[in-house]
């Protein structure tokens, strides 16, 4: 009993300020200052969602996010899977060397290229752009060496049995490989999805017009244009934060295990 | 195709045309905006280049200037002392992992609600620990009532507390992932060992600090250089939160690399700042990759 309580004291630590968030984007009035501070929203009414939803562009950042998330998905599965399958199947020369580089990008301070990245885009005239975000990371080396751990278990006999049938090499990582790897996929989408989801940095670099935000750079935006609707700004916030807890929740045991796996991304 | 050209069979030709074409979109794209920018990361800083005219190569001067920038140097400061997050981070985390590698009923509940804050945007933990942390917020009325405090204090205001209120924000997202790399760490560890230090009449703490600690190193390392990293690189929740102030006193390294390149669009001298960052940040790699090598390096 006693061990119940000192876990639930730290369930208390670490979901508190989000209950907190919660409480006051039901509130009808009062904001986030105030002794005491009022912790439970009554009366309560979903009147700010509502608020921010019709006065505020969220929907539109809304739309934007599913946009670039399911964009950096798709290209990170089709990209990762590709190239993880000769590094798991295939002997050929350079093989070594390729595994080398991809393992020493691990040690490689990633945000260091962001000022070089930005010039390549405005380059490429991609700045502003959503194939600007999402070039970037359209591989991810994380990714690459996960589906090769997969495509490294699947049985030489499955393999074998697609070629005596005359299958090609593309044919083979089609319908023989990745369906048998498709756990490992879903590992892979659902770290993507959720690290777009949240991704801010990079959006807010490469994208110069507020329609094109995703949630993560909106939200900050309109907190401050609306700074003196604080009840308004806390609904946005739960509004994007509700799908990707939600996300989590269902997907947990996936979730931490994915995490151990590439705990060196 | 000749027969064996370079010594390879036509049929070893065709599979190392075709693994390449397998590899051809990525390579490209890691060569593009992976491998790239740390060769030409490299010579950028020797050039100014404001986008609009056109680079000029201006040799070893953004280095001259860094080493008589006093914002440089604040920055280096604030981003040392981050680091200080990382053996405190570590510690609590090791501890809730252990407090969480029970087969209680209900455990499974109880981890994700510690790690419930990882998986939330930084921008909404940011905006929530802003409002949290007022002068007339509610940490301050928690602290006053529980009589730790008189007065209340603006934490993200307060020229000397700023970067440990933001370093506390950190703390708090972290615990939940490095938690989960410990519990894997932990659970990799054969329970003989500790039964056997049992037996031999050890307490529960000596079992932790003799058994079970050593044992937990190669996790240590893994997740303290994680740390270490995102601490010298810490950028999210100084945006958010202090935008560097007050009094640049939460300026740090990776924020003054995002005012010089992105607002100031001083790009040579930002590719500068860059390259002294990515000289601590490898240190910091190198050092780890030598310990791993030692028996650690398995996690793939």
């Amino acid at each position: 009993m006693a061990r119940y309580a000192g876990l639930g004291a730290l369930a208390l630590f670490t979901t508190f300020p989000l209950l907190w968030l919660l409480s006051i984007a039901l509130r009808t009035t009062g904001g986030v200052f105030g002794f005491p501070p009022q912790l439970l929203p009554w009366p309560a009414s979903l009147g700010n969602f509502i608020t921010v939803w019709q006065t505020m562009p969220l929907p539109r950042f809304f739309l934007n996010t599913i946009v670039l998330a399911g964009a950096a998905v798709a290209l990170n599965l089709v990209l990762c899977s590709l190239a993880a399958y000769p590094l798991a199947r295939m002997e050929f020369p350079g093989r070594r060397v390729v595994f080398a580089l991809l393992l020493s990008t691990l040690m490689l301070p990633g945000h260091v290229g962001l000022i070089v990245n930005f010039v390549t885009l405005l380059r490429l005239r991609l700045i502003d752009t959503y194939p600007g975000v999402l070039l970037p990371g359209a591989v991810s080396v994380f990714g690459i060496f996960l589906l090769r751990q997969a495509f490294l278990t699947v049985p030489r006999e499955m393999e074998d049995a697609a070629r005596m049938d005359g299958a090609s090499e593309w044919t083979i990582w089609w319908r023989v490989m990745l369906p048998v790897i498709s756990p490992a996929l879903g590992v892979l989408a659902l770290f993507e999805f959720v690290a777009v989801w949240n991704s801010f940095l990079w959006p807010l670099i490469v994208l110069k017009t507020p329609d094109k935000y995703p949630l993560a750079v909106g939200l900050l935006y309109l907190s401050g244009l609306f700074a003196h609707n604080t009840r308004a700004v806390a609904a946005g916030a739960v509004m994007m934060t509700v799908p990707i807890i939600a996300v989590f929740l269902f997907t947990q045991r996936f979730f931490m295990r994915g995490l151990t796996v590439g705990a060196i991304r | 195709m000749a027969a064996n050209l370079f010594g390879l069979s036509r049929r070893r030709w065709r599979a190392t045309i075709t693994a390449y074409l397998f590899l051809g979109p990525a390579l490209l794209l890691l060569g593009t905006f992976t491998f790239y920018p740390v060769a030409f990361g490299t010579a950028l800083s020797l050039f100014d280049y404001d986008v609009i005219s056109p680079p000029r190569f201006v040799g070893l001067e953004h280095f001259r200037q860094l080493w008589e920038d006093r914002f440089l140097w604040i920055a280096l400061a604030n981003s040392t002392k981050f680091l200080l997050v990382v053996p405190v981070l570590q510690a609590l985390s090791i501890g809730l992992a252990v407090a969480v590698n029970v087969p209680l009923r209900g455990i499974r509940w109880f981890r994700a609600a510690y790690y419930l804050p990882v998986v939330t945007s930084m921008v909404v933990v940011g905006l929530m620990w802003r409002w949290l942390l007022e002068q007339d917020g509610v940490v301050n009325y928690a602290l006053r009532t529980a009589g730790l405090l008189d007065r209340p204090i603006a934490w993200l205001g307060h020229p000397d507390l700023a970067l440990f209120a933001v370093m506390f924000v950190t703390l708090w997202k972290g615990l939940g992932y490095y938690m989960v790399i410990y519990l894997a760490g932990l659970q990799a560890i054969s329970p003989e060992y500790e039964e056997a230090a049992i037996t031999d009449g050890a307490s529960r703490w000596q079992v932790f600090r003799w058994v079970t600690l050593p044992l937990l190193r190669p996790s240590i390392l893994l997740a303290s250089t994680i740390s270490a990293i995102a601490a010298l690189k810490v950028f999210e929740e100084v945006y958010v939160m202090t935008g560097g102030g007050p009094m640049f006193r939460t300026y740090t390294m990776f924020f003054y690399i995002f005012d010089k390149g992105f607002q100031q669009l001083d790009l040579g001298y930002a590719a500068a700042l860059a390259v002294v960052l990515a000289v601590l940040v490898m240190a910091l790699s190198a050092a780890n990759f030598l310990v791993f090598r030692q028996g650690g390096w398995s996690y793939y």
